[in-house]
């Protein structure tokens, strides 16, 4: 599943990664990040052995490491949250190269940062080797709320029609000699972003109208698609998790 | 299935219609009045045009034939089978509308999924639902694009996809709202060839004159809210009094005399 949906994230290559179910894959990411998530901070060696578990995860789904790299570049935010923490966090301070830094601030930036890089890369992980369409079809079989996956779904399906919308409004204006330039132009976008909300309600009614008129009756069908996973696939996802439970509680007790 | 066949062909051996609607007239909550009192009847297995200017209440016709609008006045009646509250899932099985918009229609996030939505909403399940898809996918020549997500096709790809996605109903009657819109010439022959070919009732809404007469042997033309002619493709579309009085015209340079029309 999820084969043909081009997308981003997703690296299309076979590996046993990638032919796990997607809904055994959720769960093992989640359970992993819980994991880091629960794990002291002061325990700095356990970090350095979850980045090594994600590592050889990688190497077995022959997703280039490159691909994995750059798509984490969306942490940036965060790092920079975390740069400033030991600067303007309170008590005890530490002089590093002649600034001073709060000592409980570097924890913090040490918790973050050292969690959030191993979250995103487990969830970029998760998404290079997972197709959008097989994830959505492994958040129901989880049993996410119904509404939530046909949201998501719909999101999914029609986030490159509206955006195709939003070009095509763009187009027009730039041929009629619109460029914003400044504050004054704001009126202009702003009527934009309003007529495409309104044109986006509207298929939404015919979207819903087409739903409708195939039987439609306020829940999806049951997804085509592979049975319930085989024992094998659970124990093969269970690997990473339990790996990081080990971990986590050897963190805890040393 | 098989009550449902027989309630087709009653004992006498004379087939229900496929589509009778009697005296319907329908005004929008707002008081526009869109329809006047119309009756049609579509014989099983034809295939008719509805033609009409914009604004002369086609869609809103169509909309009556599945049960999302209710009539305030008049009857729909589907191989004998009333469209009321009752019987609205079944109607709407047996009534494949394909909207003009592929966009609106595919809503799934790929073609396979898509088409397998209504039988599955039917309760269709496993094997058999499978099955459905694949063959109304090979129906209409899209069977290796199953695994694909509908935007990653050609306009005239999707228009057939949206048609295989109510052909896996098995439907009584294909209702198609300006089936030969915005397709490039190649894909619009591409649709007749295939269109021609089902078998199975169609009630092709368009002003697509030609296309009307390609496909179908009758036609009806709709204005203001009422049926104002009947007959056959051919002998309205050479009605130049008729044609000129609804806001229909042909493309420069047809002569709808000069080609052989199909016969009903």
């Amino acid at each position: 599943m999820g084969a043909g949906h081009a997308h981003k994230l997703y690296k299309d290559v076979r590996s046993p990664v990638h032919a796990l179910p997607a809904h055994c894959k959720l769960a093992a990411v989640f359970c992993f990040v819980v994991l880091v998530v629960v794990t002291p901070r002061e325990a700095v060696w356990a970090f350095g052995a979850y980045a090594v578990l994600l590592a050889a995860v990688a190497a077995v789904s022959r997703v280039p490491p490159r691909h994995l790299l750059t798509r984490m570049a969306i942490e940036v935010p965060f790092v920079a949250f975390a740069v400033l923490l030991p600067l303007v966090a309170e008590g005890e301070r530490v002089t590093v190269l002649g600034v001073s830094l709060s000592e409980s601030g570097l924890w913090g930036a040490w918790n973050v940062l050292a969690k959030g890089t191993l979250g995103v890369a487990a969830s970029v992980l998760l998404a290079s080797t997972t197709g959008l369409n097989a994830l959505l079809l492994g958040l129901a079989r989880l049993r996410m709320p119904p509404l939530l996956c046909q949201i998501a779904t719909f999101m999914v399906r029609y986030a490159d029609v509206i955006s195709e919308e939003m070009r095509r409004m763009r187009t027009a204006r730039v041929s009629r000699g619109f460029e914003a330039r400044g504050p004054r132009h704001w009126a202009v976008l702003a009527k934009s972003a309003g007529s495409l909300f309104i044109r986006s309600y509207e298929r939404g009614e015919r979207v819903h109208l087409a739903m409708l008129s195939r039987g439609y009756t306020g829940t999806m069908p049951p997804a085509l698609g592979d049975g319930p996973a085989a024992r094998a696939q659970w124990a093969r996802s269970a690997a990473l998790p339990l790996a990081a439970l080990a971990i986590c509680v050897t963190g805890w007790t040393l | 299935m098989d009550s449902v066949n027989r309630a087709a062909y009653p004992a006498d051996g004379a087939a229900v219609p496929s589509l009778e609607v009697r005296g319907l007239a329908y005004a929008y909550p707002d008081g526009h009045q869109a329809l006047f009192g119309v009756d049609l009847t579509v014989e099983r297995g034809r295939r008719v045009a509805l033609l009409g200017p914009n604004g002369a209440g086609k869609t809103t016709l169509v909309l009556h034939l599945n049960g999302i609008l209710t009539p305030g006045a008049g009857s729909v009646t589907v191989a004998g089978l009333p469209a009321t509250r009752a019987n609205l899932a079944e109607i709407r099985r047996r009534v494949g509308i394909v909207f003009q918009d592929p966009d609106d229609q595919l809503f799934m996030p790929t073609v396979r999924e898509d088409v397998a939505f209504g039988p599955a909403a039917a309760g269709l399940r496993g094997a058999q639902l499978q099955e459905r898809v694949e063959e109304a996918l090979e129906r209409v020549g899209m069977a290796e694009h199953a695994h694909r997500a509908p935007h990653h096709l050609s306009f005239g790809q999707r228009r057939r996809v949206a048609v295989a996605t109510v052909l896996a109903s098995r439907p009584e009657i294909l209702v198609l709202d300006e089936p030969s819109s915005n397709l490039d010439p190649a894909a619009r022959r591409e649709l007749a060839d295939l269109l021609g070919a089902l078998d199975v009732t169609v009630l092709m809404v368009t002003h697509d004159l030609p296309y009307a007469l390609q496909l179908c042997p009758r036609s009806v033309v709709l204005g203001d809210g009422v049926l104002v002619a009947d007959g056959t493709t051919q002998e309205l579309l050479s009605d130049a009094e008729l044609m000129r009085a609804h806001r229909l015209e042909l493309p420069f340079g047809f002569d709808p005399r000069s080609v052989t029309a199909p016969v009903a």
